[in-house]
């Protein structure tokens, strides 16, 4: 695969920029962003707003450390810290977790399966521009939604909004109306994403890249958008019913006119669930490339690690009422729940165990992006058996919304989620722009982040056990909370430098990093087969493969992998 | 693994478009299972009247309608792949016509339900579930109308050629999405909940 460009039948040359202002002046950098089609620049779109939305989602949580750092603080009015703590949520779940794994898939995917686009690259810039315009529709009702009424501001009816919060009676004004719009709209924009990255994998696979060859993150994100798919349109149903029901009169969820709020629940979970698996399953994809690259081994149990991911796709549509064990479900409607949680375990027990296979007698490199991983392994257990503890009904009956589950969901997000995103930063950015990240800066944001998110998240596990509630703005000094809360609010200013040095670091090395080549990592699967950056059209020559590491057959002609898959 | 290895052979993929029509019908239809969820939860608990077997007639002539388009729309479909614009042209009118028939007889329905019958959508639980399936259900409806007419004009003015007929089998595939729809809806609403 040479870096020349050389002309292939297929092979259509991009349009030259239309309107003639200079290149590299700012407009023509924004006329690109927004008239661009190139699943490149969109996933970097996707990512770039994703981590916008990460810090004022992260800015919003300080607020509420803040204020909880010390008993009966005055920091935040309660309706304040309503708001806030909803559209942090609602902020993080659908505005930072979901774009930034959608830029990931965006990326990489057509490159790992070898294509020039997305099968849809019209669709593709819709699905993000929706997305985006939902983000700044939400974050607008801090201006708009006083409005007619001239009540309410955010949203502040939790990020699961439970009815009746939503009623009309209880929610005046057009805060919620903002919340929910956007959220359909977000939906749309994702399930169209989805539904792109879906038909790209299945269609546009280069030539011998069977389902058997494609590499694991191309696997898991096809599962990852299949439980997109199948659960988004539940959330745009629970959005149309509200909406229905504060605008029209409808009683859905008007307990006062025969309608059920338990109701409400069912579908919100129904989508909820998949979309802990929707956000989980992008960080098994970064773990499943980084940790055999870095290791120096092919990944574990491959046809495994593939059924794992699809029986955990498909076991996650039947548990979503392990969130409800509390409101008084029948016992056998509770058994079913639990069992069918606790089933999530073995799938996913055997993915840590393909993982640490892998690394087992591999030459290990501790690079950032190994290093980040490994901390993803030991933090995605503990969230892990958090999770198996919190899927014991009786367990769950202590415990449901305290601040144990906000501990065991934030390692899920960040322990798991989070670690691994940074890693595929520090593993694909010298792909994205030619450059690599700095070591330093990087083993400082490593060290810094894990402590600050250790600090912050391990004493509110205590927290739970003690009794403390989650979305109470404060309390009272006798409780014993007083300690964990206090070491929690430090935790964030360690999370923070952290960031400050992740942030930096991409601003630094985009000028001054060591320059990366095609393939600094000696890797395996496609996307190291082109420039970095890569072109346009990604390949100049499209690849044609005989094994899952391609990239080793063509340092290896003596030994390829083909002769022993 | 040989057979796979071997990159002289033919490497064919399914067509995006079909996949891409495929996958969005999945998405669709856990939509319409969530309000067909609803509706199934709902039946039988309204607090108040008017209630289904009361007020629902079973929609002959809208589902003769919207079933026979169907057989319309493949009809269409082999004219065009046959290369005959005139028997085409008439098929895929057919099948638009049929389309505005059935929202002209929902709407209808409607209007005696909540002229005469005085059910609307806030009435009880059954008029929210009833109005809001029935809604989405004819929504879609809409939409394919749309999709159909645009290939209509466009087949008037001689645009659509045989190559096509991918594009064509796009929207009939979506057109038998509504209408598989419709026998649920039929079966939920208009059987079973009339006779509970």
């Amino acid at each position: 695969m040479s870096q020349e460009i050389t002309v292939d039948e297929n092979f259509r040359m991009p349009p030259p920029e239309k309107v003639g202002r200079e290149p590299g002046s700012l407009t023509s950098i924004v006329q690109s962003l927004i008239f661009t089609v190139d699943h490149k620049k969109l996933g970097l779109m996707y990512i770039g707003s994703g981590l916008l939305f990460f810090v004022l989602a992260g800015s919003l949580a300080a607020l509420m450390r803040i204020q909880l750092a010390v008993p009966e603080n005055k920091f935040l009015a309660p309706e304040t810290f309503n708001q806030i703590f909803t559209m942090h949520g609602t902020t993080m779940v659908f505005l930072v977790g979901m774009p930034i794994i959608f830029g990931f898939a965006n990326y990489l995917v057509p490159l790992m399966i070898g294509a020039r686009d997305m099968a849809f690259p019209r669709l593709n810039a819709f699905g993000f521009w929706i997305f985006f315009f939902s983000g700044l529709l939400l974050y607008f009702s801090y201006l708009g939604a006083p409005g007619i009424y001239g009540a309410g501001s955010a949203p502040d009816v939790g990020w699961f909004a439970y009815s009746p919060l939503t009623a009309k009676a209880f929610s005046r004004g057009h805060s919620t109306d903002y919340w929910t719009i956007s959220l359909l709209l977000g939906g749309v924009g994702s399930v169209a994403t989805s539904i792109n990255i879906l038909v790209t994998i299945f269609c546009l696979r280069c030539k011998g890249m069977t389902l058997g060859k494609m590499p694991l993150f191309v696997w898991m994100n096809l599962v990852m958008v299949f439980l997109v798919i199948l659960a988004l349109p539940c959330l745009s149903a629970c959005q149309i019913m509200i909406s229905l029901d504060r605008y029209l009169g409808a009683n859905f969820f008007d307990t006062q006119a025969g309608g059920s709020a338990t109701l409400w629940q069912h579908f919100f979970w129904i989508f909820g669930h998949p979309e802990v698996y929707v956000l989980i399953m992008p960080a098994f994809a970064i773990a499943s490339e980084v940790i055999p690259v870095f290791s120096r081994k092919p990944i574990f149990g491959y046809p495994i690690m593939v059924a794992a991911s699809v029986s955990i796709g498909f076991i996650s549509l039947g548990v979503w009422a392990h969130h409800m064990l509390c409101i008084g479900m029948t016992a056998l409607g509770n058994t079913f729940f639990v069992i069918s949680t606790l089933l999530v375990a073995i799938p996913t027990g055997i993915k840590i165990f393909n993982w640490l296979g892998t690394m087992y007698g591999g030459k290990i490199r501790l690079e950032l992006p190994m290093l980040f991983c490994i901390m993803f392994l030991f933090q995605f257990l503990i969230a892990g058996l958090t999770g198996v503890m919190l899927a014991i009904a009786p367990f769950n009956w202590q415990l449901s919304d305290s601040y144990f589950v906000v501990a065991h969901f934030h390692y899920v997000l960040i322990g798991g989620l989070l670690f691994t995103i940074f890693a595929g930063i520090y593993y694909w950015y010298p792909k994205a722009f030619g450059r690599m990240l700095d070591t330093r800066l990087g083993m400082a944001h490593l060290v810094l982040f894990t402590i600050g998110f250790h600090l912050t998240f391990l004493p509110q596990h205590f927290l739970g056990f003690l009794g403390m509630p989650r979305r109470i703005y404060t309390y009272q000094a006798d409780r014993g909370w007083d300690l964990w809360n206090f070491v929690s609010t430090i935790g964030v200013i360690f999370q923070a430098l952290g960031l400050l040095f992740f942030v930096a670091n991409l601003i630094y090395s985009y000028w001054k990093g060591k320059k990366a080549g095609d393939d600094p990592w000696d890797a395996w699967t496609l996307e190291w087969a082109t420039t970095s950056p890569p072109q346009e059209y990604n390949f100049a020559e499209l690849p044609a493969v005989r094994s899952r590491r391609p990239l080793w057959d063509a340092k290896h002609p003596d030994d390829p992998d083909w002769k022993h898959e | 693994m040989n057979a796979a290895t071997d990159l002289t052979s033919d490497w064919k993929l399914p067509s995006p478009r079909k996949v891409g029509i495929l996958t969005l019908i999945v998405a669709e239809s856990a939509l319409f299972t969530i309000f067909v969820v609803a509706y199934l939860y709902y039946m039988g608990k309204s607090l108040n009247g008017p209630y289904p077997h009361e007020v629902l007639e079973f929609p002959w002539l809208g589902s003769i309608a919207l079933f026979g388009s169907s057989a319309t729309i493949l009809a269409a479909e082999r004219a065009l792949r046959g290369g005959s614009h005139q028997r085409f042209l008439f098929w895929w009118g057919l099948t638009t016509a049929l389309g505005i028939y059935f929202i002209f007889f929902t709407a209808s329905e409607w209007w005696k339900l909540i002229t005469v019958d005085g059910l609307t959508i806030d009435t009880n639980t059954f008029g929210t579930t009833f109005y809001s399936l029935v809604g989405l259900h004819a929504f879609h409806v809409i939409v394919g109308i749309i999709l159909l007419l645009c290939v209509f004009l466009a087949a008037v003015r001689k645009k659509i050629h045989p190559d096509h007929h991918e594009h064509v089998e796009v929207i009939s595939y979506y057109w038998h999405f509504v209408d598989c729809i419709w026998i649920v809806v039929l079966t939920v609403v208009y059987i079973i909940s009339t006779r509970t």
